[in-house]
């Protein structure tokens, strides 16, 4: 997995509530069998017209926004299906970092995994970031995931809060598979006992 | 000791190691693997030449992209979705898993076959790359979906890497109106809650009403707990769900049925224990409900009318303005006015027998509108089997509906069962958001007896007015 440290970038704004999973990669989208590739139809239904012409007023189709490396997003972001095809998309745009009141359980764990760094802050830091992100291309602000702070491009600084086993593996960019095996001796003494106290599972 | 929820129990006894943060590897006793969100994840144990850690312990099935037409022996036409199926084919085998194939008569909905098979028992931890794996809690399991990258580490490690939850309790007291079903439950707590509601929490379902419905019921409310925003919902095991599973090809039998009895009994919440957040409905004031809008907390008792964006504070003004321009309604309509074009029944909220039985009740005897595209996809070939010889699909296929092979369909339309620019349907699915079942179409969430009232009058219909 790609390390997350520290970016500084431009954010789009996306303060509509509740965004969720078919919004961000349509279904139709879904039938890949690779990881790679779904960037470019990242929001497709509200990115393009159905002859694949761009929407102008859409967000990132703005030409401030097309380089966008975070989102400022409204409430309850990524609700919907488990489908890590939207963190896919989202890494594959080049958005790395996501600001909202709330986010979707496994969209949530999803992002860590595909290193995009999804933050929750209260509703007036999101709007001050709201605010800041609507100046465009000029605007840029700096996520600095060790120090825990978003900058502003008026130089104001927000701390955030992260799970600290999620930012030492965001951090060092580290696979969890490769963590989970080190304890393989937990998991196999966990089977013992549970093959005993439950032998019908 | 201290008092425990139901969660708590689950949870604590499927601890298989806690770091000092409270990082936990969570043990997955069962792990249930579709064609959509496991090639990747397969892929991955491929190239690190690992293998699957228990697959003995793991079930896969095709649901999302198979066909459901009659022919669809002949294979599947789409390109992409028939490479999806092969490589759970190839998958499956290749690892070992238990696997249903597409021309199995177990095959169907992976929420409605692990439990149909016995794979899902009370106190288990089961997850799946699909959100809607909050139904198994319906047993009194632990169940949530998983991302792409989770499945891998399920498939590597038989572990997740999970902090807990909050406990969130959901009561529904007292009995339900005639009319109103689980359907209705759990669109109603959404519609209480929002969908960011549960977001953190695990849900138990409790309250005399929960209580009184059957497995099917309660598989249809904890199917939702997602749409909620929660990680899983889930309700204690009782005499009801104990009768559904004994028997099961994979229940336990003899005298490891009587041990995992014993234990299953001991499956509550203890008296006196803590829940971070409470609600409450009382389960007379629920009504027969729809959304309107394209979330699922757009929720509605039939009786009512389109709302206005101004009826919303914050961010939902916007959303609801916007979904009311995609729902292509009027504030103020009524909404047993809006017309409708095509009616699906089916889903893993909505795909089990008892939802087709309601839907005959409701149909029997009678046409649907002319005109009217009604579609029921069984949520599995054993489904439409005893639905066939109930003489339920008689019923269906003589009022008008086309009757389909098992799978996800048009819920989320990856396969051909699609709706068209502009078409509305009544669904008895679990999402209504934007193109959720085809490209610009329409849906209305409802329960099976209201989507079937839909196909007979061509509009949202109140069943109870229905002659």
């Amino acid at each position: 997995m790609e390390k997350f440290t520290k970016i500084q970038g431009i954010a789009a704004p996306m303060p509509l509530v509740n965004i969720d999973t078919d919004m961000i990669i349509p279904k139709v989208f879904l039938k890949s069998i690779q990881r790679t590739g779904f960037g470019k139809n990242l929001f497709d239904e509200m990115r393009y017209n159905r002859d694949g012409s761009e929407i102008e007023d859409f967000v990132l189709n703005k030409p401030q926004y097309r380089d966008a490396e975070i989102l400022i997003a409204g409430d309850n972001f990524g609700c919907g299906s488990s489908r890590e095809h939207a963190p896919w998309a989202i890494a594959d745009f080049g958005i790395k970092c996501i600001v909202s009141t709330s986010f979707a359980d496994i969209f949530f764990n999803n992002s860590f995994k595909n290193g995009i760094l999804p933050i929750v802050l209260p509703q007036e830091q999101v709007d001050i970031l709201m605010k800041d992100a609507e100046k465009g291309a000029n605007a840029r602000m700096t996520v600095d995931l060790e120090a825990q702070e978003i900058t502003t491009s008026d130089g104001e600084v927000i701390t955030f809060e992260v799970d600290a086993f999620k930012k030492h593996c965001l951090l060092n960019g580290l696979d969890d598979i490769g963590l989970t095996m080190e304890k393989s001796a937990s998991i196999k003494s966990f089977e013992d006992k549970a093959s005993q106290e439950r032998p019908w599972v | 000791m201290s008092p425990k929820t139901l969660y708590d129990k689950i949870w604590d006894a499927h601890v298989a190691h806690e770091a000092e943060d409270g990082t936990c590897l969570l043990y997955i006793d069962r792990h249930l693997v579709h064609e959509v969100t496991s090639p990747q994840a397969f892929e991955g144990l491929r190239m690190a030449g690992r293998k699957v850690h228990a697959p003995e312990k793991t079930i896969a099935v095709p649901d999302h992209n198979v066909p459901t037409t009659l022919d669809r022996a002949k294979g599947i036409e789409n390109e992409e979705s028939r490479i999806q199926v092969e490589a759970l084919d190839k998958n499956a085998r290749e690892f070992g898993v238990h696997y249903y194939p597409v021309d199995d008569v177990r095959q169907g909905i992976v929420h409605i076959v692990g439990p149909e098979q016995g794979w899902t028992l009370p106190g288990m931890t089961v997850v799946c790359g699909d959100s809607h794996t909050a139904t198994h809690g319906a047993f009194g399991a632990l169940a949530h979906g998983i991302g792409t990258s989770e499945v891998e580490h399920v498939l590597a490690t038989q572990t997740l890497i999970q902090k807990k939850s909050k406990n969130m309790k959901v009561e529904i007291t007292g009995k339900l109106k005639p009319g109103v079903t689980a359907k209705d439950i759990t669109l109603a707590v959404i519609g209480e809650t929002g969908t960011a509601g549960g977001t953190g929490y695990v849900i138990e379902y409790c309250g005399e009403a929960i209580r009184d419905l059957s497995m099917e019921g309660r598989m249809t409310v904890c199917n939702m707990a997602i749409e909620g925003g929660a990680r899983a919902g889930l309700i204690a095991p009782d005499e009801t769900t104990f009768e559904y599973v004994k028997g099961r090809p994979h229940a336990p039998k003899g005298a490891q049925w009587e041990a995992a009895l014993n234990w299953w009994k001991t499956l509550y919440t203890d008296e006196g224990a803590h829940f971070d957040k409470v609600v409450t409905l009382k389960g007379e004031d629920i009504e027969p409900v729809v959304t309107w809008g394209t979330s699922p907390e757009d929720v509605l008792p039939i009786t009512g009318v389109v709302p206005s964006p101004e009826d919303f504070t914050g961010g939902k003004v916007e959303a609801a303005r916007r979904s009311l321009e995609y729902m292509g309604l009027t504030p103020g309509q009524k909404l047993t006015d809006i017309e409708i074009d095509t009616v699906f029944i089916g889903s893993c909220t909505n795909g089990r027998i008892e939802d087709l039985r309601a839907v005959a009740e409701v149909v029997k005897g009678k046409k649907i509108k002319d005109g009217m595209r009604a579609m029921v996809v069984p949520g599995s070939g054993l489904v439409r089997a005893q639905a066939e010889e109930e003489g339920i699909a008689e019923i269906l296929q003589d009022a008008g509906f086309e009757w389909r092979l098992a799978g996800c369909s048009m819920c989320l339309a990856m396969n051909p069962d699609q709706l068209s620019e502009g078409e509305r349907c009544a669904a008895t699915s679990n999402r209504n958001f934007e193109g959720r079942q085809g490209y610009k179409g329409r849906t209305h969430l409802v329960s099976p007896a209201m989507a079937a009232a839909a196909a007979l009058t061509g509009k949202l219909t109140d069943v109870r007015e229905l002659n």
